[in-house]
């Protein structure tokens, strides 16, 4: 079994069999990170880079861990893109990585579309750990794999994704992959958080938390931003946390059996009170480790494939 | 010197002229049309441009030269190249430039530099001082250096406070002001806002942010009395609005790059730097509008707005990339593909929108087709199918969507300042 394709760039058109193949590896890389020694050769010789003009220490660490266990060369080149815009082109940078003789490419950056311009100027392969307000896949799919550790199935399930989609590439990615894996997908957040022509993806779309509550087998929480948005687009962070917060009483008296995902990093007290961060609705820490499966396996997958 | 256009189709809409005749040109003036004896013929080039048509010299009233400041993506002998390959014989340039056009100094630097081409170049210059919107430029002196028009092209001028002066001051010398129309607080983007912008996860420009000021510069227009360009209209609802101002009779003129009636928005998905302009590529419905409004002349003009960048510069990340595009090169070859052949726009029409609207915008006077006058021609071959390869543009730039793409329609020759310009090559007449 292999994926259909040499990149994971988005999970938009990702076929339903490439996903479960992703989950079902995984699985068994899970377990490894339960025994003694959590490290297999199935990597050994393959150099990665770890390209990142975005500071995201969480998802770099989440790779390098990830790479580490598989016994891979790990390069980390991390910058912001701002730097890196005065001398040096994005260009110039990926040609002298390509010089080293690297085999995979971890790519995040503030532009959507540099994973897909990669494809086109590297030969190694590519994978998308976050671009622009575009897709974070392997975010999407341990989102995926958490929901499915917690409620053994996805088909038929409920999931709302909540916060601001418009400035998010988890919403996207996860609105991508659940859906593809039989899911009824939802958004919920204030209006001017919603983007331009999301329904036409078939997804229902909330503005009142209590309702998503309600009606929802599965919440998955975003962080909000808090330097970009209050003022603009939220009058407060006050006032979003009295409207579209998950508190642990909305879900008391709303739904008691919801299962709360949040891809971190979380600001308590705004999208999440801390009762509901460390109580028993949610997986946030299991998200964690299975974030680490998750890439493992998205490695291996596309490390061992036959170019 | 003499040469002779043999058995050529005259067509000037102006002079509701339209025949098959021989023309010569002796000197760069029009010395006969018809009735040429064996004498001429003997003593002149001859050129057989059967089925070609011999037009007005086309007017490109809105293009990026870069001189002064980036001669490393075009300069004004190499824009002037590109034009006169495009099919023509002037263009008016922006005052973008680095310093801006806001000084007689520039104007005159730029006529003097373009003086001795075949193409004519009419600077246009900053309505506001160094383009910031804040103190209107000496647009009566560089009015008298040579400005025809005045804009803050690249963006809006940035009130409706300095807009209103800008334009009553510019009534005394009939000058327009040309308006790139986008609210500033309204396109943080990098596409068109749409559901493709939300799938693609680039940030999105609504069409609200160009038609918010197509809005006030029409309301300007009517209080002040002042003419208003719209230059690179782009959405359905600015093409509207202008179609009600002019049935009120406000002096309110527009023009439409050729991208955007040929391109949509789904371009992007290749997320190619080459598709990013501004105003950004919209949707099927808006393409659909803009043709619509060359058709019933809501859109007076067609002008490139040829913008030339490094490649080093287009090769950047998606978001960070410059907008804009190469035009001059292929855009008559765009036009007869897309609105000839489709029957949307006749060639008197193309004539129009390409040789009278904009001179007649910018007060410059239509070359005639008449004996005695000054030779300023485009010759096209309406049928000619040809293949865009942007490595043989004569342009410094190689920013263009459109490699390898095969238009039907083409700009054999101009003919302007005692110069012609055929087969690649340049020559006195
Ligand atoms: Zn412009």
């Amino acid at each position: 079994m292999s994926l259909s394709s040499r990149h994971l760039l988005g999970l938009n058109g990702v076929p339903k069999e490439d996903i479960q193949l992703i989950l079902d590896t995984a699985r068994t890389f899970r377990e490894v990170l339960e025994r003694p020694i959590k490290k297999v050769p199935t990597l050994q010789g393959k150099t990665i880079v770890n390209l990142f003009y975005e500071n995201s220490t969480r998802t770099r660490i989440s790779f390098e861990l990830a790479q580490k266990r598989l016994s891979a060369d790990t390069i980390n080149f991390t910058t912001s893109a701002s730097s890196a815009k005065k001398g040096e082109t994005f260009k110039d940078t990926v040609r002298n990585i390509e010089a080293m003789k690297v085999d995979m490419i971890i790519v995040r950056h503030q532009s959507a579309g540099v994973p897909q311009y990669l494809t086109r100027i590297s030969k190694a392969n590519i994978i998308n750990a976050g671009d622009g307000l575009h897709e974070h896949p392997t975010q999407g799919l341990l989102d995926i794999y958490s929901i499915i550790e917690k409620k053994g199935r996805l088909e038929g399930l409920n999931v709302c994704i909540a916060g601001d989609i418009a400035h998010s590439r988890v919403a996207l990615s996860n609105i991508f992959g659940l859906k593809t894996m039989g899911a009824n997908v939802s958004v919920c957040g204030p209006t001017t958080m919603i983007p331009a022509g999301i329904e036409s993806l078939g997804v229902k779309v909330y503005n009142n938390i209590d309702k998503a509550i309600a009606e929802n087998n599965v919440l998955n929480v975003l962080r909000i931003q808090l330097e970009r948005d209050a003022g603009r687009r939220i009058p407060s962070l006050r006032e979003y946390h009295q409207y579209f917060g998950i508190t642990a009483e909305r879900l008391e008296k709303r739904n008691k059996e919801i299962l709360i995902l949040h891809p971190g990093p979380i600001n308590r007290g705004v999208e999440i009170s801390s009762e509901v961060a460390d109580g028993p609705y949610q997986v946030i820490l299991d998200q964690v480790t299975n974030g680490v499966a998750v890439r493992m396996a998205v490695l291996y997958l596309l490390g061992t494939m036959h170019n | 010197m003499k040469i002779v256009l043999k058995q050529v189709n005259l067509l000037h809409p102006g002079q509701k002229l339209n025949e098959k005749n021989d023309l010569l040109i002796e000197e760069g003036i029009i010395k006969k049309i018809g009735g040429l004896d064996e004498e001429d013929f003997k003593l002149a080039k001859v050129y057989d441009f059967e089925n070609k048509y011999c037009v007005p010299g086309f007017f490109d009233m809105h293009v990026h030269l870069r001189e002064p400041g980036r001669e490393d993506e075009e300069t004004i002998e190499t824009g002037c190249n590109a034009a006169a390959a495009g099919g023509f014989t002037a263009v008016a340039c922006m005052p973008n430039t680095n310093p801006p056009i806001d000084s007689a100094e520039i104007v005159r630097f730029i006529k003097e530099k373009s003086s001795k081409h075949l193409v004519d170049v009419y600077p246009v210059a900053a309505a506001t001082l160094a383009r910031k919107g804040e103190s209107i430029a000496p647009m009566l002196e560089l009015y008298d250096a040579g400005a025809v028009a005045f804009s803050d092209d690249g963006s809006a001028i940035k009130t409706a406070g300095i807009l209103r002066n800008a334009l009553e001051y510019s009534r005394m010398i009939n000058a327009p002001i040309i308006e790139h129309c986008e609210e500033e607080t309204l396109a943080d983007g990098a596409m068109n806002e749409s559901f493709t912008s939300t799938i693609l996860g680039l940030p999105g420009i609504p069409n609200v942010a160009e038609d918010i000021i197509v809005m006030r510069d029409i309301m300007l227009a009517e209080f002040t009395g002042g003419k208003v360009h719209i230059a690179h209209i782009s959405s359905k609802n600015a093409v509207d609005l202008v179609r009600q101002a002019k049935k009120r009779g406000i002096r309110i003129t527009a023009e439409v790059a050729p991208h955007h009636f040929t391109l949509t928005e789904e371009m992007l998905k290749t997320f190619d730097t080459n598709y990013k302009m501004n105003p950004p590529l919209r949707t099927r419905v808006d393409v659909e509008a803009l043709i619509e409004g060359l058709k019933d002349g809501t859109i007076d003009c067609i002008a490139s707005d040829h913008a030339p960048h490094s490649i080093e510069e287009k090769e950047m990340e998606f978001i960070f990339a410059p907008n804009g595009i190469l035009g001059l090169e292929t855009q008559i070859g765009l036009v007869f593909s897309e609105l000839v052949h489709k029957k949307h726009l006749t060639l008197n029409q193309v004539i129009e929108k390409f040789a009278v609207n904009p001179r007649k915008i910018l007060n410059i006077p239509v070359p005639l087709i008449k004996e005695g006058e000054a030779a300023n021609l485009t010759i096209i071959d309406p049928d000619l199918i040809w293949t865009v390869d942007i490595s043989k543009f004569k342009s410094k730039a190689r920013n263009s969507p459109f490699d390898k793409r095969l238009l039907a329609g083409r700009s054999i020759s101009v003919i302007n300042n005692r110069k012609m310009f055929f087969e690649e090559k340049f020559f006195a007449i």
